[in-house]
């Protein structure tokens, strides 16, 4: 589905991404952890084309597309939740989703999408009409869930969904993440939340200042030391 | 009171006006956050379209106002691909400098081309004049004012119903954002340059029918007062220029119709030293929102 091949990428003179390689195959889910400063919004910004990649490539389903501009990348079934939600706040929940469908034609099926966020998120349906600014942070963050979903994308990029949320939120964002991918959507997640997110991933890698350092199932991940000591409190 | 009302009539002439060429100022800052100086002198070159179309080939006044908006909004895109889009990503004030550069290479190519002298438009329109009580308005300012609200109505359409629109927004309020729901940025700053220009057109025509004279330097003044306009009503914010350019309009008008004509300028600039003071976001701005 994905494959990233050495990547490097500056931000003036920081080498934020050093030689990354990493994989997603078609209905997994795979995470991407790491402590703060890493490099996993660089990575996922550089993947959806937000950034410029110094060298290496980005490869989406057999095509490169390192050099392709980022809204053809949504063209191409590439969709992401951005770290910070970035949801617009001066408009409505259903003018967010309605951009979030922004390159298709199928009114009919945009509206039956629509309906269904709301069924994934009742709180939304009941704010549609509402500027996405006044939702609280986990509202938000549903919003930015569902926006990206209104692209019907085949691979989606989550940048830290559980940032500011409350455990129990936490909790419920992971199981509609695991249901987003068992209907089919291909998904790679970046978390700080290393224990939610090795629980529900096929595959992890571990990036420590740009470069990746361990990777492999989740479960192994969440049984090895090295994993334990740093990033889940063991 | 008759005065005073005669002299709200033609404030809110002169106030469409200027709200048309300050919604080109705002949508242009809110999507690149860049105060185009050069828009004035677009709005200089509308009007001398318009003249070429009513003088030389003998158009009427729709004819020649949508060919005006039409030639500006193409001169508009031209400016912004080959003036500001290599700038993209360089300091404010580079971009700044650049927009002074082009107002001034506009105004003197036009200078070099038609002569510094001041044109008349022909007249367009019928000027009858009617009588509410003793406050006269005539069939200028009708068409003046019932074109500037068409317009207003249009892009308020434009912008809130229109995928055109909603991409305008979402460009304006976060660029990356949008970018990631597949909006392709160049193509929408390009079609805002496109909109605001071609409003700047229809002011230059409507201009040059109500004040009956054009010249190459006549973007500078209106330009800089609907500048003031849109900061007035929070730079960005496209219901506030359009209060904004009415309430300048009306304060000029005023000044002048009581006698003090030459302070008229002052005032407004003296009023633009106010709101910065008072509220640099402006009537409808927000403070600015730090991006986390
Ligand atoms: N626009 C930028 N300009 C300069 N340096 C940047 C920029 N964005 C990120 N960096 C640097 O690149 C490195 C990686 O940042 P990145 O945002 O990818 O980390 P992260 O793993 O997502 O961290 P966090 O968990 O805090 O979100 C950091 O050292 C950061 O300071
Ligand atoms: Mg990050």
């Amino acid at each position: 589905m994905l494959e990233i091949k050495n990547l490097n990428v500056h931000y003036g003179v920081i080498h934020a991404l050093k030689d990354v390689s990493l994989t997603v195959d078609k209905g997994e889910i795979v995470t991407l952890i790491g402590a703060n400063g890493a490099g996993k919004t660089t990575t996922l910004r550089t993947i959806s084309g937000l950034i410029k990649a110094t060298s290496g490539q980005v490869i989406l389903e057999g095509k490169d597309i390192t050099n392709l501009p980022a809204p053809q990348r949504v063209e191409l079934g590439l969709s992401q939740v951005p770290e910070g939600r970035r949801i617009f706040p001066e408009m409505t929940v259903l003018e967010n989703l309605e951009l979030g469908a922004f390159l298709r034609k199928d009114k009919q099926g945009i509206k039956k999408d629509i309906e269904h966020i709301y069924e994934l998120f009742p709180i939304l349906g009941d704010r549609r009409k509402q500027t996405a600014g006044t939702l609280s942070g986990g509202e938000q963050q549903m919003l930015a869930i569902g926006r990206a979903l209104m692209s019907k994308p085949r691979l989606l990029l989550l940048d830290e969904p559980s940032m500011g949320l409350a455990p129990l939120l936490v909790r419920e964002i992971f199981e509609i993440i695991k249901n987003i991918n068992s209907e089919g959507t291909t998904v790679l997640l970046v978390e700080q939340n290393a224990s939610m997110a090795l629980s529900i991933a096929n595959r992890a890698y571990v990036l420590e200042t740009g470069s990746i350092v361990i990777t492999g199932t989740g479960e192994e991940l969440m049984k090895s030391d090295r994993i334990q000591k740093a990033y889940l409190g063991g | 009171m008759d005065q005073f009302m005669q002299q709200m009539v033609n404030g809110i002439s002169l106030g469409s006006i200027y709200a048309l060429i300050a919604l080109g100022y705002t949508m242009v800052y809110g999507i690149i956050k860049l105060i185009n100086f050069a828009h004035g002198d677009v709005y200089m070159i509308g009007a001398y379209i318009g003249f070429a179309a009513t003088t030389y080939a003998q158009l009427g006044f729709l004819p020649a106002l949508l060919i005006s908006m039409a030639a500006c909004a193409v001169l508009g895109m031209t400016i912004e691909r080959i003036a500001y889009k290599p700038l993209r990503g360089s300091t404010r004030i580079a971009v700044l400098i650049t927009a002074i550069g082009v107002s001034l290479f506009l105004e003197y190519v036009m200078m070099f081309f038609v002569g510094a002298e001041v044109r008349s438009y022909p007249v367009l329109l019928s000027n009858k004049v009617f009588h509410l009580g003793n406050v006269l308005i005539n069939t200028q300012q009708i068409y003046i004012v019932v074109t500037a609200i068409a317009l207003m109505i249009l892009l308020q359409f434009i912008v809130h119903k229109t995928k055109t629109g909603k991409a305008m927004r979402a460009v304006s309020i976060d660029r990356d954002a949008a970018q990631l729901m597949g909006i392709k940025v160049d193509n929408t700053i390009s079609i805002t340059f496109a909109i605001g220009s071609a409003f700047a057109g229809a002011a230059g025509v409507l201009v040059g029918i109500y004040y009956n004279s054009i010249d190459p330097l006549m973007g500078i003044m209106p330009g800089l007062k609907a500048f003031i306009a849109a900061v007035f009503g929070g730079i960005g914010n496209i219901p506030g220029a359009m209060i904004g350019g009415m309430a300048i309009g009306i304060m000029e008008t005023l000044v002048s119709g009581y006698g003090y004509s030459l302070y008229r300028d002052a005032v407004v600039f003296a009023f633009l030293i106010l709101i910065l003071i008072l509220k640099p976001s402006g009537l409808l701005g927000k403070n600015i929102r730090e991006k986390v």
